[in-house]
């Protein structure tokens, strides 16, 4: 069921080089393939519409669902997928969309995640997006993901696009209940003629609730990339906004950081900064017997680790 | 063994071209520590950038043992032995100090990254997950560049102003360090110093000021006439002090 092509692209978008550990869901071509539900994680196709429900049952702990989508043809993708992640548990998501488009018609993903993770549970939640395929259809992803945390609620977030997605629209909204906290890890890097943009809208909505979004991207050749971060605080809050951009060739990047305050005790910060890479992190490199290529991809694999 | 032979460097500026080397002759040999020291602005980190290849000559040849590496990169030189470690070292984001140490030695040898941090002061439990950016301060910041250079097996070692930034503690386990590279190194090493405890250590003591080297001498002889010089201004301090009270 699953060929040579497929197995890269899982391995690509969710380390997958075997069939996994625990539940998963494998969507392949619009379609799911394979299924596995366990004791504690049960996965149920919707009834009115395209995707799954994903139910993490109270007190989980230690236990990973993996949900890859894997394209191979020039189709259009549309899944929505519905995650409880119940109170108390400890859960690792692993999605992330691969397509291989071979032909001359676009290879599009479109995939709507909302969660629920309820009091006092963690969720660390992957997404990588990979493309490849010599054919001239462009290869296109647009995640929207929707995320409420209750009290206590742990959210990390590492959203990882790094090789042959022509264009991607991400859009992530989040918020935070009372002494919840969220980590947001963003790692881009565009060449050719890829847009890319990203909207991420962090509410923290309760008091002591904590955001965190570094979010570092390069841009290469002709590529476009567009950032807007946005926290808005409405109670007794912390959140930290860092987006960095290394910017190479004709690319254009625009970083809009965002913070609106509705309280008082709200502490918000934000960090942007666009640049090339320092002549001096060149020159250092070069002395330890680099070259000025290699020097430079070191740079550029440290920065976006 | 390094050489230097009438070695020009011009720079420009808004003023124009600016001569910052002229006519440098230097022949530094192995197995010896030249600590090279001198005012401000005098040339001695311009000296140490042209031999890295970082600064390249107008004029004047630079030869590696008998063969001259005047147009060879800073990569090609690197790769021959030479290393240089920079006055102010550069913050990355996303490397760690256990990757900068990997590249520097070739190897991600663990107990050898952990003996390089402890020669310069730093615990490496602390330190080799860390990134090497502004959470840094500048002192750590200039361990780190040290330890990345002693991780090389160099012909040719430059260390500009090591102690600077570095506080009074550490400062002298990197004394140590230094005095220590005398038993086992086995190239040349310059460290451009302003202080006596590293002046004490050098074979040869290198005056540059003006874009010149303007004296070669033993650290003895170098630090017997600083004593004078000091002596002399103390006393002309002392006059001036005198003469405002008789006034």
């Amino acid at each position: 069921m699953l060929n040579k092509t497929d197995r890269k692209l899982l391995a690509a978008v969710a380390d997958l080089h075997t069939v996994p550990q625990g539940a998963f869901n494998i969507r392949k071509n619009g379609e799911g393939i394979m299924r596995r539900s366990t004791a504690n994680i049960e996965i149920v196709p919707k009834a009115d519409k395209p995707g799954i429900d994903i139910l993490v049952k109270p007190g989980t702990k230690n236990e990973s669902v993996h949900i890859p989508v894997i394209l191979s043809a020039g189709l259009q993708d549309l899944v929505y997928n519905t995650f409880e992640i119940g109170a108390g548990s400890d859960v690792l998501v692993v999605a992330g969309c691969g397509i291989h488009n071979p032909g001359s018609s676009e290879a599009r993903h479109d995939g709507v995640h909302e969660f629920f993770v309820r009091k006092g549970a963690k969720m660390k939640y992957v997404e990588k997006h990979y493309g490849e395929g010599r054919g001239s259809g462009e290869r296109i992803l647009n995640p929207k993901t929707i995320i409420e945390v209750e009290e206590g609620g742990v959210v990390e977030l590492e959203m990882i696009q790094l090789q042959g997605v022509d264009q991607t629209k991400r859009d992530t909204e989040i918020k935070l209940q009372a002494n919840s906290r969220l980590i947001v890890t963003e790692r881009l890097l565009t060449s050719h003629k890829q847009e890319a943009e990203s909207i991420i809208t962090v509410e923290l909505v309760g008091d002591d609730s904590s955001a965190q979004i570094v979010s570092r991207s390069v841009a290469k050749d002709d590529s476009r990339q567009l950032f807007h971060l946005n926290l808005r605080g409405y109670a007794r809050c912390r959140g930290h906004i860092q987006c960095d951009s290394i910017i190479m060739h004709n690319a254009k990047v625009s970083s809009i950081p965002e913070i609106s305050a509705y309280h008082t005790d709200a502490a918000l910060i934000h960090e942007a900064a666009i640049g090339k890479i320092a002549s001096e992190q060149l020159l250092k490199l070069m002395t330890l017997g680099l070259s000025e290529k290699e020097a430079e991809e070191a740079i550029l694999e440290g920065f976006l680790k | 063994m390094l050489e230097l032979r009438d070695v020009h460097v011009t720079a420009n500026d808004e003023t124009g071209t600016v001569t910052v080397l002229q006519g440098i002759n230097l022949t530094l040999e192995d197995n010896k520590i030249y600590v090279m020291t001198g005012p401000n602005g005098g040339g001695k980190t311009s000296i140490a950038k042209t031999i890295m290849g970082i600064y390249r000559p107008s004029r004047g040849k630079i030869l590696l043992d008998g063969a001259d590496i005047t147009e060879k990169s800073i990569t090609e030189r690197a790769r021959l032995g030479i290393g240089y470690a920079f006055q102010q070292p550069p913050r990355f984001k996303g490397i760690k100090v256990k990757d900068l140490l990997k590249i520097a030695a070739g190897n991600d040898d663990n107990g050898l990254h952990c003996d390089l941090l402890y020669d310069v002061g730093l615990c490496a439990q602390d330190y080799l997950e860390r990134e090497i950016n502004s959470s840094f301060s500048g002192g750590e910041l200039k361990r780190i560049e040290i330890a990345s250079l002693l991780a090389r097996k160099l012909k040719v070692a430059i260390f500009d102003e090591p102690e600077a930034g570095i506080d009074l503690w550490s400062f002298q386990k990197l004394t140590e360090t230094f005095a220590g590279l005398r038993e086992k190194y086995r190239g040349t090493l310059v460290i451009i110093s302003h202080q006596e405890r590293i002046l004490r250590l050098a074979d040869r003591v290198i005056l540059v000021s003006g874009g010149r080297v303007s004296e070669i001498t033993t650290p003895e002889k170098f630090l017997a006439e600083i004593e004078i010089v000091t002596a002399d201004c103390r006393c002309r301090t002392d006059c001036i002090k005198g003469e405002v009270a008789n006034a």
